[in-house]
């Protein structure tokens, strides 16, 4: 393969990715080297890498991992169903939609994980807690994309829904639903990433479970490089999640 | 009234309250299509047109007069009646064949048979070989014809079609209106067309029904004694020149009061402002 049809396959994309993110972590490991980042603040990415078997030995890394998991989807799954639910409810009843969309966009705006010691008195220190902060903090915008996707669907489609006489359940499942499903996984995606940061700081407050509760311990023996180690997990959580969404969405929907 | 009516429209008056008052956008139209006919509602922006169309095809409720298909009179969207909508309405999550299938989804025909029935709809419009595509990846006028072969699929006994071909270039409007005559030839489709373009209305029609601007009465109606089989060759010959102007004589004092109107209401707008 030529150089010219390399950059036209389907393979460049990812490659230059992957190649512009070794340079990136090559060009920090150069400038702590010399001195320009001060390596008492930021490991080198050499030592992180080093620290990845200790971590996962010493630490129970995997567990911690799968901990973190489980509450996330736990949670995805909530935001998911119970945000996707007040959106279609929102859209049902217009009276519920004015006197709560303005609530719900707050919400949606607050730092909700200032409310973990009220969330700690209800649920204790536990993983529910941390679950129960991911879902709060993930649902709003899940609800508030799911109503703006059913309201923007084309006035056009819905006519034609009704010149084929459809039910209101035909209309709403055939119709409605997926036309607004990009909008939906725009609202998944964006609450998501809330209830996972959520999920991870809250673990870290509050010094329980999984990943977040290890980056603690690790910052709290200042293991920098481990807690830099730790962090990359955190990651893997994320892109997890993501990549699950991504072929749901792609199932569900196969083309926009 | 023709004889073998299967549509008809009787004495529909509809008005709309603004903050101005009431407005009478459909004022008396009486119409009635007989089996096979294609005929053509054509009029300046602001006669009713649309709302015509919303009427008959049952979107619209409020509104004085009868509509009746075979002798059942409409309330709301009929089984008998097709509709064939301005905009872009193909659904963009399915592929054309899926398109095509979905009345007959609806109606709970078998998986086997619904797409047996939609391969010859996808056919009868020259999509064949498009099936596995999606909308995204078609142009606007085989999005159309998509929205055509859906509609027909369903197996109307009425075709309405609102300025289906109105975002479309002229040359493709042209050969678009060459397949909806091949298909109305075939099927002996009893089509109601609502439209502004005087050449379409002309190049498609058994009648054409001009519309006063508002409010929209019917102000003539038109015979159209061009031969079929047609094609859009039929635009170059004499006989539709004639028909093209003598339509345009009677357009042309409506569609200058609709400007004038308009104009007037650009100006009060901009002096409240």
């Amino acid at each position: 393969m030529t150089a010219a049809a390399f950059v036209k396959s389907r393979y460049a994309p990812p490659a230059l990715g992957l190649v512009s993110f070794v340079g990136f972590i090559a060009l920090i490991e150069l400038l702590i080297r010399v001195g320009l980042i001060n390596r008492f603040i930021v490991p080198l990415p050499s030592d992180v890498i080093a620290a990845f078997p200790r971590v996962i030995v010493e630490e129970h890394v995997l567990y911690r991992f799968l901990l973190t998991a489980t509450e996330a989807f736990t949670a995805c799954i909530l935001v998911t169903v119970v945000g996707v639910l007040g959106g279609v409810l929102l859209y049902r009843y217009h009276l519920l939609r004015l006197a709560t969309e303005t609530w719900v966009a707050a919400i949606a705006a607050a730092p909700l994980v200032l409310m973990y010691p009220l969330y700690l008195v209800i649920f204790g220190r536990s993983a529910m807690t941390i679950v129960m902060m991911g879902f709060s903090a993930g649902v709003a915008p899940v609800v508030l994309k799911t109503l703006e996707g059913l309201a923007g669907t084309r006035r056009v489609l819905i006519n034609v829904g009704k010149s084929f006489n459809l039910t209101a359940s035909q209309q709403f499942w055939k119709i409605l639903f997926p036309a607004a499903m990009p909008t939906i996984f725009v609202g998944l995606r964006l609450g998501l990433i809330f209830s996972l940061i959520n999920i991870v700081g809250v673990e870290f407050l509050i010094n329980f479970g999984g990943l977040g509760q290890l980056i603690n311990e690790l910052a709290e023996r200042y293991d920098l490089a481990g807690t830099y180690a730790a962090i990359c997990f955190v990651i893997l959580v994320s892109v997890c999640v993501f990549i699950i969404m991504e072929r749901l969405e792609r199932w569900l929907r196969p083309v926009d | 009234m023709p004889t073998g009516t299967i549509l008809v429209i009787d004495d529909i008056v509809k008005r709309f309250e603004t903050p101005e008052g009431a407005i009478t956008a459909v004022d008396h139209v009486s119409l009635g299509i007989a089996q096979g006919e294609f005929v053509s509602i054509i009029g300046p922006s602001g006669c009713g047109k649309s709302t015509l169309f919303n009427v008959i095809g049952g979107l619209t409720d409020a509104y004085e007069g009868t509509v009746t298909v075979a002798g059942e009179r409409v309330r709301g969207p009929h089984a008998a009646i097709g509709m064939i909508f301005q905009e872009e309405s193909t659904f963009p999550w399915r592929n054309v064949i899926d398109n095509v299938a979905f009345p007959l989804e609806i109606a709970g025909v078998a998986k086997t048979e619904r797409y047996e029935r939609a391969r010859h709809f996808v056919k009868l419009v020259g999509l064949d070989g498009f099936e596995r595509r999606y909308p995204s990846e078609l142009s606007g006028g085989m999005r159309q014809r998509v929205s055509m072969a859906r509609t027909l699929a369903a197996q109307p006994k009425i075709l309405l079609m609102d300025e289906p071909f109105a975002a479309l270039d002229e040359q493709t409007r042209l050969l678009l209106g060459d397949k909806v005559l091949q298909i109305q030839q075939q099927l002996k489709q009893t089509t109601l067309l609502i439209t502004h373009n005087i050449t379409e209305a002309v190049q498609l029609s058994d009648r054409i029904v001009v519309m006063t601007y508002r409010p929209g009465k019917v102000k003539r109606v038109v015979e159209i004694k061009l031969p079929r089989p047609r094609s859009s060759d039929i635009v170059s010959s004499e006989a539709f020149g004639r028909y093209v102007a003598q339509i345009w004589a009677d357009l042309r004092e409506e569609a200058s009061r609709g400007l004038d109107d308009e104009e007037a209401r650009k100006l009060r707008e901009g002096e409240s402002r």
